[in-house]
């Protein structure tokens, strides 16, 4: 490093020693064994992933991936319009729903989640509505439901979704749909050929924003769902704070990790070559 | 400019909007409902509010949570703005290298970050507690701040500070009189941001804090997995109002110099 970086030194010791160290430590962990305390004992094996082909956690990773993978795309269906209407409104509509939307992004999720138990549990709001209506006699089990954690997973994660496409959208060359409908194209085609396109880059961030922070959320099934439905982050949480078996929750988010890169990337690969016919078809 | 939007994605957007907005409505409205159990509305009260301020637990929670955000923010935001202001005189490859290792914390998921330093506090012996609550927040905050300053220094370019040292200042006096200045703001909003971010961790500190460390966040948790109470509801209510204001403030910090291109305090 040169003399002129040195002021790049501090921040490199931190992060080596609290974000790659304690890394590189789980990984290694992850390859041993442990005592009959618990306690992790250096003897090199392969167990804790051989362990992870047991058919229970891997229906409970395949869930996990299903989970992750239907709230990105209803968090996309949801948001994309939205983003849309507040990039094309007018300016001062423009600052208000940006404010609108950046709002709950700086609220914390614990409470955007317990905000749900507050509507849906037996006595909540929405049971207590629907019978004053007359809708129902009985309070439906609303709470501990797999709805529930789809529902707490999309309210959860909608701001991150929202937030790139409106950046992309905002960004985006804007004289390219003049030319566009200069030349006769319909709103529609010009919105699928030029705007999809060009915001191509918002709905990767924000779809992996998405997909990264569904899969790693415990809280949202801990609170709103039962006990049957524990998902992967669920298990490697209860293996570092209650059943103590650290390989095994090690081998564990080395492979959430891992699947997770797996994921992205391919999805980088299929949006990108989405695009390039797109291109070739013109 | 006439608004180009067709009206059933008016109608759309307003839905969303509502589904955003009315649950936080819900525990907002709440808190100020007299009743201790119905989900009905019986009258207007500040007790809960008042009962949160004799909460030992919550007033010791809330200690916790300041003493921490604070120190996170100091060291976080001297950190970051040391790398931001270092990396850009950097050669390509340092940049390259540096700029990915300071993504890293906004990119790894929480709960990776939580349990690996769990992992390290454990193998050193160091004791659970705010002060490994405090490093924990450190790392992921000082990225936050690097990126914003990073940011706003990119803006400026660097016209006036050659011109500072054409007209013969030497380096610490550009930086004081003409650097510094112009990119207090995105070091101020850095902190906010920084402050905000350690304000409201939940993810990572249930991990690394110990049992006499408590922090807000982790006292909603437990509480909201032993069922409703109105407490709880203030509680959340005084948070969502701190964090809005707090990033409120960032914001406007950030876009408050003449000339400046418009930033976001958000990291993408």
């Amino acid at each position: 490093m040169k003399k002129s970086s040195l002021g790049l030194l501090p921040v490199l010791l931190w992060l080596c020693l609290f974000l790659v160290v304690p890394m590189l430590i789980v990984i290694g962990i992850s390859f041993m064994g442990r005592d009959e305390f618990g306690n992790v004992v250096f003897d090199f094996n392969l167990d804790s992933y051989a362990t992870f082909f047991d058919p229970l956690y891997l229906g409970i990773y395949w869930d996990t991936i299903v989970l992750s993978v239907v709230t990105t795309i209803l968090c996309l269906l949801l948001s994309y319009p939205l983003a849309y209407y507040i990039a094309n409104a007018g300016p001062k509509m423009q600052t208000w729903g940006l404010a609108l939307i950046t709002i709950p992004f700086w609220i914390n999720f614990l409470i955007r989640t317990y905000a749900w138990v507050l509507l849906l549990r037996t006595q909540g709001v929405v049971n207590n509505l629907l019978i004053d209506i007359g809708l129902i006699q009985e309070p439906l089990q609303m709470l501990y439901t797999k709805g529930a954690v789809y529902l707490g997973m999309v309210y959860t994660f909608i701001p991150f979704m929202v937030l790139p496409i409106y950046v992309a959208l905002e960004q985006m060359d804007k004289k390219l749909l003049e030319a566009a409908s200069d030349l006769g194209a319909t709103r529609w085609k010009s919105f699928w050929h030029i705007t999809l396109p060009q915001t191509k880059s918002g709905i990767m961030t924000g779809s992996v924003l998405v997909y990264v922070s569904t899969s790693g959320m415990f809280v949202v099934t801990d609170i709103l769902g039962g006990a049957k439905s524990a998902m992967i982050s669920n298990i490697i949480q209860s293996q570092f704070l209650g059943a103590r078996n650290w390989p095994f929750g090690g081998a564990l988010s080395v492979i959430f990790v891992i699947t997770s890169l797996i994921l992205i990337v391919l999805f980088n690969k299929a949006m990108t070559s989405r695009h390039l016919t797109a291109k070739e078809g013109r | 400019m006439k608004s180009k939007n067709h009206p059933l994605l008016g109608l759309h957007s307003l839905v969303v909007m509502i589904f955003i907005y009315v649950p936080i409505a819900f525990i907002i409205a709440y808190s100020f409902n007299s009743s201790r159990l119905a989900a009905d509305w019986s009258g207007f009260t500040l007790d809960w509010y008042a009962s949160l301020f004799t909460n030992r637990h919550v007033m010791e929670a809330l200690v916790n949570t300041l003493t921490v955000a604070l120190v996170s923010t100091v060291f976080s935001t001297l950190l970051g703005t040391l790398a931001a202001l270092t990396i850009r005189k950097a050669g390509r490859k340092t940049k390259a290298g540096m700029g990915g290792l300071l993504y890293m914390p906004i990119i790894i998921p929480d709960i990776i970050m939580g349990l690996s330093l769990l992992v390290l506090f454990t193998q050193f012996h160091l004791p659970l507690g705010k002060l490994t609550i405090i490093i924990a927040h450190i790392t992921f905050c000082v990225s936050y701040v690097y990126v914003i300053v990073n940011t706003r220094l990119a803006g400026m370019g660097d016209q006036l500070e050659e011109a500072a040292q054409d007209l013969g200042a030497d380096a610490w006096q550009t930086f004081r009189h003409v650097t510094l200045p112009q990119i207090m703001p995105g070091i101020i909003s850095g902190a906010l941001i920084a402050f905000t971010m350690s304000l409201d961790d939940f993810m990572v500190s249930f991990f690394v804090s110990g049992p006499s460390s408590t922090t807000l966040p982790i006292y909603i948790y437990g509480q909201v997995k032993r069922g409703i109470s109105p407490e709880i509801n203030a509680l959340c209510t005084i948070l969502i109002l701190v964090s809005v204001t707090l990033i409120f403030l960032a914001q406007f910090m950030l876009n408050r110099g003449k000339g400046q291109k418009k930033q976001s305090v958000l990291p993408f």
